[in-house]
């Protein structure tokens, strides 16, 4: 390095800032975008509610019981009567038996496959996964009522002759076509890759120095999982398993071909019975005219409603148990 | 509690990849003793040996005996938990357990070996953490997050974690690289504090550290890229900085090499 004075081309003619007032035209434009895509999906959200209020409340003007308790769906008899009550309940319990069934296997899946499965074996079964994923619901649909229906209606007959005492399980009149207890297998099946495959993610996520300190320590393999790798990935799995329940709670055309639909209230769940919000409206959109759509989406706004409440209450559970665990 | 550790004859294997080969040595109960050397010399790899951490990375192996006293780590029905139970292990960069209270990083050794009154864990928390000299610096917040303190402090946590459940070994690979001069002086100290009760190997590559804190001292290196690491010499700290019997070792602190 020589010293700059000995240089001829020292500058005499000052040259033009650089930390003056150039504009960062890339920049401004990058920001403009990605706030606009922020700001579109909040509209798209807000747009939709209001469609759903708008289009909703002349149909429950209309109708002449309570819409909340009532459980016939009638909206186009000369009295209107229908109510949302055997809609979300079914569209509840569907939901949940298909998460107390995919959630295990799909966790089981996600910590196999990033914890313990030879890394060869690991790629074949997360494509596996991801594939799964892919699979359009129509397929699962079809396949249930093609194939599965036939083969779990011994499965049902045995859970009640052994075990009916257990509420859910209880006596179906000697109906085991078409349960709610299949509508919930193959929607456990849909959800189950789903939430596998976040699962996954998030599980990688985790620094491996995490559990090579928990291994450190004398933790066996399963230990170290427990104390290192599911805490932190805690949140991750949640909204995991919430993406895999609104996926099931909005799933329309598999329920829809596999269950056995009653106007009833039932938590029986090895027979047919009730309906879900998703299947109801497509099964019945295109007879309907304009009054019983009106009350179709009415049944779809509360849809919206209970999607927004389950997955509101998740990070609620997820932020006051960080905070527990933190003091 | 200190124990002495014999190695011979090591060698470690990442798939078909052999990254160290016949390493033997010796290693002096509370005695502190310093691997130093070029990066991908292998003394990390060498280190994790002695506790049997090399092999949770799939594909790893090693060949060798590692005694601890009379006890071969290798050897047939050894179960490499039981290991890591008497030898610990600090890393490079603090770990601490992100979701977990500073009390709770310090316990869960314990709690993994079953330990649960609380008075025995508030006990050993409060030993091990005065033990890694963190303990006036955290007992008021010790409901805390852990990732919370600053680096140097995570890494004395980490410490005050490997050493309540009373291992027999320490191991401490690069524990200050992370860190700042003054985080740095204070490990160096709990060092020095730590080798009345344990016998400690840690990797460094600052050779001031290894001279500071060491009473013996390893040279590792390689002969080119793809071949294995190898120990040059060990001896005392004095003699290896003052006269090694190496060339290559005089070649690497002096600064010629490396």
């Amino acid at each position: 390095m020589t010293a700059p004075a000995a240089g001829p081309a020292a500058p005499t003619v000052p040259e033009p800032s650089h930390i003056g007032g150039e504009s960062r035209r890339g920049d401004r434009v990058f920001f403009a975008m990605t706030g606009a895509s922020g700001v579109l999906l909040v509209l798209t959200i807000i747009g939709i509610g209001i469609f759903l209020v708008v289009q909703a409340v002349p149909a429950l003007r209309a109708d002449t019981t309570n819409f909340l308790t009532t459980k016939e769906f009638l909206p186009e008899a000369d009295k209107p009567t229908f109510g949302i009550a055997v809609l979300a309940f079914g569209t509840i319990l569907t939901s949940l038996v298909a998460m107390v069934l995919a959630v295990p296997v799909a966790l089981g899946v996600a910590i196999f496959v990033t914890q313990y499965a030879p890394r060869r074996l690991a790629g074949l079964l997360g494509g596996l996964v991801d594939l799964l994923a892919a699979v359009p619901s129509v397929v699962y649909g079809l396949w249930g009522i093609a194939f599965l229906n036939t083969h779990l209606q011994a499965v049902n007959k045995t859970l009640n002759a052994t075990l009916g005492w257990f509420p859910l399980f209880g006596d179906t009149g000697g109906r085991y076509s078409r349960s709610i207890l299949l509508a919930s297998v193959v929607l456990a099946i849909m959800v189950l890759p789903i939430i596998a495959a976040l699962t996954r993610e998030v599980l990688l996520q985790v620094p491996s120095a995490l559990s090579e300190a928990a291994l450190a320590l004398g933790a066996t393999r399963w230990e170290a999982i427990r104390t290192a790798v599911l805490p932190p990935s805690r949140p991750g799995i949640v909204s995991a398993v919430m993406l895999g329940l609104g996926r099931a709670l909005g799933e329309t055309i598999a329920v829809a071909l596999v269950l056995g639909t009653t106007p009833a209230i039932t938590a029986r769940i090895l027979g047919p019975g009730g309906n879900t919000i998703a299947a109801n409206i497509a099964a019945k959109f295109s007879e309907y005219a304009q009054a019983g759509r009106g009350a179709l989406i009415a049944t779809g706004l509360v849809l919206f409603v209970i999607t927004f409440a389950v997955n509101a209450l998740a990070r609620v559970i997820v932020i006051r148990s960080a905070r527990k665990r933190l003091g | 509690m200190a124990k002495r550790i014999v190695a011979t004859d090591v060698s470690a294997y990442y798939g078909s990849l052999k990254a160290i080969e016949g390493v033997s040595l010796s290693i002096e109960p509370k005695s502190v003793t310093a691997l130093i050397g070029p990066s991908g010399c292998g003394k990390s790899t060498f280190l994790r040996t002695l506790n049997r951490m090399h092999e949770v990375i799939p594909g790893a192996r090693v060949e060798g005996k590692v005694l601890l006293d009379d006890e071969d780590l290798y050897g047939e029905g050894v179960d490499a938990v039981a290991v890591r139970r008497t030898i610990g292990m600090v890393f490079q960069r603090p770990n601490p357990f992100p979701t977990m209270s500073i009390y709770d990083n310090v316990a869960a050794g314990l709690r993994l070996n079953g330990i649960k009154g609380r008075q025995r864990l508030d006990e050993a928390v409060e030993r091990s953490l005065r033990g890694a000299n963190l303990w006036t610096e955290v007992k008021d917040r010790l409901g805390k997050p852990g990732a919370g303190l600053s680096g140097g402090q995570q890494q004395r946590l980490c410490i005050a974690r490997a050493i309540a459940v009373e291992p027999q070994v320490l191991l401490m690979d690069e524990p200050c690289s992370a860190l700042d001069p003054i985080s740095t002086l204070a490990i160096e100290d709990l060092m020095t504090d730590l080798k009345d009760r344990y016998t400690i190997v840690i990797v460094t590559h600052n050779m001031q550290q290894a001279a500071r804190v060491s009473d013996s001292t390893g040279f590792f290196t390689i002969d080119g890229p793809g071949q294995p690491g190898r120990l040059v010499e060990i001896d005392t700290t004095e003699k290896i900085f003052s006269n090694p019997s190496e060339k290559r070792t005089e070649d690497y602190i002096t600064g010629r090499f490396g």
